[in-house]
């Protein structure tokens, strides 16, 4: 980056001369505290790790039964799709549909999209419609909501505590391991950084 | 870190954009297109206020069937029992688990009203052209765009217990009506935060020469 860019802040638009980031630092807007530049320190290569972890973990985690449910020693075992599944069957389909894109479609895509667009980057080329996947990554992050879907297990499992024992599944310490790594994968993406790498690469 | 520099991007008649956040100098009146991610590029959110407005009648029309119909209902050993979201919170406070009672009744009562009532002032305030306290109220737009997500906890409730008690006669979750309005409020609170600019705050108190 030059000197000092000139930038204009998303938040309330004020236009403004932007100088070289520190690693690690915040740039924020002086007039309405909007965030200008986060910068991280190794954004692509940390965020990428995060990623491989998290993709690993999203496998498990969708794989394995999440919570088995154990009422005068008849047992049901979930996994994260089945709700949905049960909910479609139910009739209400536009819940199956929300729970599904919110718990499981939008996370897959959020995963997908930053593995699709960081590997090549990492890896030094630009790969096949990169912008519309990264903007696109954008636009799905809002609606993955997975640590939300944990606060709900943990509302459920206390709610049927009277009504029987709850046992907690293998996917679920795989589940709570990913938001951690997923959040971290979040907070370490700067992708101011990674359109630099685009631009200086076309 | 960052110099003075007159006035805003839309005055100096460049736009930032809304995909990348690269500045670009906006030439006529053509659909222009970001250089750098080819997203289309607008000084403000197109249509703003009319598209914020719509959403946040719609999710208020959604928000009493939303509260007052069941969410789902809970049958065990023939005994059926409907519950409300507000029930819900009831039940957790009754049975002595008031943390978690805090949790939902902040998520599902406290979270929807609060955005609800933020997003109408903020409409209200930029058509009136008020210039007070930009800088909050920018600050309480971020905040709606941040805590909206955690509305949906109910609905992931209602998601697990259907998918955990299914044991024939002897206990079965079935979700209800309530619990789509419920749904719909969430997606259309979120989709309303997502179309208001909060640039126009600041449009409304420079005209006024602040």
């Amino acid at each position: 980056m030059t000197a000092a860019a000139l930038v204009a802040c998303h938040d309330c638009d004020l236009l403004q001369r932007l100088g070289e980031v520190p690693e690690g630092a915040t740039a924020l807007c002086p007039r309405c505290g909007g965030v200008l530049r986060r910068r991280r320190r190794n954004s692509v290569e940390r965020t990428l790790a995060l990623t491989y972890a998290a993709s690993v973990l999203f496998v498990v985690a969708n794989a394995f039964p999440f919570l088995g449910f154990d009422m005068q020693g008849r047992e049901t075992q979930t996994t994260l799709f089945t709700g949905v599944i049960d909910l479609w069957n139910q009739g209400v389909q536009e819940i199956a549909v929300l729970v599904a894109f919110t718990a499981v479609l939008a996370p897959l895509l959020q995963l997908s999209l930053l593995l699709y667009v960081l590997m090549p980057v990492h890896l030094g080329f630009v790969p096949w419609k990169m912008a519309p996947a990264f903007r696109l990554l954008r636009h799905v992050q809002p609606w993955s909501m997975m640590e939300v879907f944990l606060v709900g297990i943990l509302v459920a499992v206390t709610k049927l505590q009277d009504m029987a024992s709850v046992v907690p599944g293998l996917a679920l310490w795989a589940f709570a391991g990913l938001i951690v790594v997923l959040a971290g994968a979040t907070a370490s993406l700067d992708p101011e950084a990674v359109w630099q790498r685009l631009e200086a690469r076309r | 870190m960052t110099g003075a520099a007159p006035g805003t991007a839309l005055a100096a008649s460049c736009a930032v954009c809304h995909d990348c956040g690269l500045l670009s100098r906006l030439r006529g009146h053509a659909a222009a297109r970001c250089s750098r991610c080819g997203a289309g590029l607008h000084a403000r959110k197109p249509r703003s206020l009319e598209r914020t407005w719509a959403f946040v009648i719609a999710a208020c029309l959604c928000y009493l069937p939303a509260n007052l119909l069941p969410i789902m209902r809970v049958t065990s050993l023939g005994r059926g029992e409907a519950d409300t979201i507000l029930s819900g919170v009831e039940y957790l406070l009754t049975h002595g688990m008031w943390p978690l009672a805090l949790v939902v009744f902040t998520a599902s009562i406290f979270v929807p009203i609060l955005k609800i009532t933020i997003l109408v002032s903020l409409l209200v305030s930029v058509q009136r052209r008020s210039s007070w306290r930009p800088r909050e109220r920018t600050r309480m737009y971020r905040l709606t765009e941040a805590i909206g997500r955690w509305s949906m906890v109910d609905i992931f409730v209602v998601t697990i217990l259907v998918a955990l008690v299914r044991l024939g006669n002897l206990a079965t979750v079935e979700a209800m009506p309530g619990a789509v309005f419920f749904g719909a409020v969430v997606v259309l609170t979120m989709l309303a935060a997502e179309s208001f600019d909060p640039r126009l705050i600041w449009d409304r108190s420079e005209a006024r020469g602040i």
